[in-house]
């Protein structure tokens, strides 16, 4: 069980600037991610691209912002939890009791919810009963590669990691990569390595096709997939991969009584506390009137959500207002020596 | 002011107004039009904009930029008429423009 005062859902750049405001007034707080990095979208969808907004800083990339913030908060030595999803709130008496889809567990007086637009999960096949194979012979992302071992693989989408595990499972099963179109989203170079092996006949490439339907007893045993033109294919198949990036999704967050109005959580303007009360929500996922999704106004929220939690973390206490420049606390929470 | 009809899966049409300069997109979410989701907010980084369009629509729409296709790749059941509506910006020539929005964008 990991006791700390507050959990921060996402490691976003609103819930890693929450995590130094809560450092600076004394409280402690460890973070929870569902990707594997700290960044939230800024690494995930944009981190190479510019951001001309943040205060101060006339131009930056998403990566330089996450990697500029991480070095902000490295005095506070708060302890991340990347690959894990929060699945469970219970309070517990006045404080709440926390679990993750790792089965990891907190004990926490507040929550900030800085999710942005959910979690990031794989984008997933449309065709119904893919669902039904999914874990036993269909996968979004491979954690053993082994079980591949002389099979057959199927495996869908036009991305890096299609091609790169194209390429890497193509030495060891007989690999079927299948793409809705000629061209490739993914690195020149693999595309080029994908297609000489198809040429080897190392691989089979089939272009403009997609998905029709996958079938078999227990595990799949062929998948259908159509071309452009109509015409359609059966494969025998052992495996399917697919791969077509990431979607967020608001997922367990739905079931924690929260007022949620268009994906986004309902906070009052005072210090970004949700209906209920311990819980609050910050960045792009909190609604008010007149919320701009900015990652400036993401600062303020978690700025006031921060001292909303003191509250519950040391309820016998009162929080005293201070500025880093002046303020001896904050400054040897910073671990600043004079 | 140019006309945009959206259909939306439940078998609705909501024809609406959206100003010039504004993307199809945009004119979705300020109308409230159900399943046009952005939620990158117009970066072509998430594909949940993604729409079909009408087919004798498709020659009169700008081409596609580096990059919409690639986000193509990874929407809801793409097809020849897919767009992510964050790329098409409402102009005369669009007006009477017709899309159709996927069952789901996820």
């Amino acid at each position: 069980m990991n006791k700390t005062d507050v959990l921060i859902i996402g490691a976003g750049p609103t819930g890693l600037f929450c995590a130094h405001q809560l450092g600076i007034i004394g409280l402690s707080c460890e973070i929870v991610d569902n990707l594997d990095k700290a960044g939230g979208q800024c690494i995930e969808l944009y981190p190479d691209k510019p951001i001309y907004d943040i205060p101060a800083v006339p131009e930056c990339t998403g990566e330089e912002l996450t990697n500029n913030l991480l070095k902000q908060i490295k005095p506070f030595n708060v302890k991340f939890h990347l690959n894990e999803r929060v699945e469970e709130l219970k309070k517990n008496q006045k404080r709440w009791h926390v679990k993750t889809s790792d089965g990891e567990e907190f004990d926490v007086a507040a929550i900030v919810i800085a999710g942005g637009v959910g979690s990031f999960e794989p984008r997933k096949f449309s065709v119904k009963e893919c669902e039904k194979f999914e874990g036993n012979s269909l996968f979004y992302s491979i954690k053993d590669k082994s079980i591949f071992k002389d099979k057959t693989i199927s495996i869908f989408g036009g991305g890096d990691s299609a091609l790169d595990w194209a390429i890497e499972l193509s030495n060891t099963s007989k690999v079927n990569l299948i793409h809705r179109r000629d061209g490739f989203s993914g690195a020149e170079s693999s595309v080029k390595k994908v297609k000489d092996l198809n040429d080897q006949g190392k691989l089979n490439l089939f272009t403009k096709y997609q998905m029709v339907s996958v079938s078999g007893d227990k595990q799949i045993e062929t998948v259908k997939v159509k071309h452009d033109d109509g015409e359609i294919k059966e494969i025998k198949s052992d495996y399917v991969l697919g791969f077509f990036g990431l979607i967020m999704q608001l997922g367990p967050i739905l079931d924690w009584g929260l007022n949620i109005n268009k994906k986004t959580v309902e906070v009052n303007t005072e210090n970004f506390e949700t209906n209920v009360s311990g819980i609050f929500a910050i960045g792009d996922i909190c609604s008010y009137p007149g919320k701009l999704k900015l990652i400036l106004s993401g600062f303020h929220e978690g700025a006031l959500a921060a001292r909303g939690c003191f509250k519950y973390a040391k309820p016998d206490e009162k929080l005293r207002f201070e500025f880093t420049t002046t303020s001896k606390a904050a400054q040897e929470r910073l671990g600043i020596k004079k | 002011m140019a006309k945009i009809t959206y259909h939306t899966h439940d078998n609705k049409i909501h024809t609406v107004d959206v100003q010039k300069g504004l993307t199809v997109m945009e004119g979705a979410i300020q109308n409230d039009i159900p399943g046009i989701d952005a939620d990158c907010g117009g970066g072509m980084a998430c594909a949940t904009c993604h729409v079909y369009v009408k087919e004798d629509w498709l020659d009169k729409l700008p081409d596609k930029e580096d990059g919409e296709e690639d986000m193509l790749d990874m929407a809801f059941e793409p097809k020849n008429n897919s767009r992510l509506s964050c790329q098409l910006i409402v102009s005369d020539e669009l007006d009477g423009l017709e899309v159709n929005i996927p069952s789901k964008q996820g």
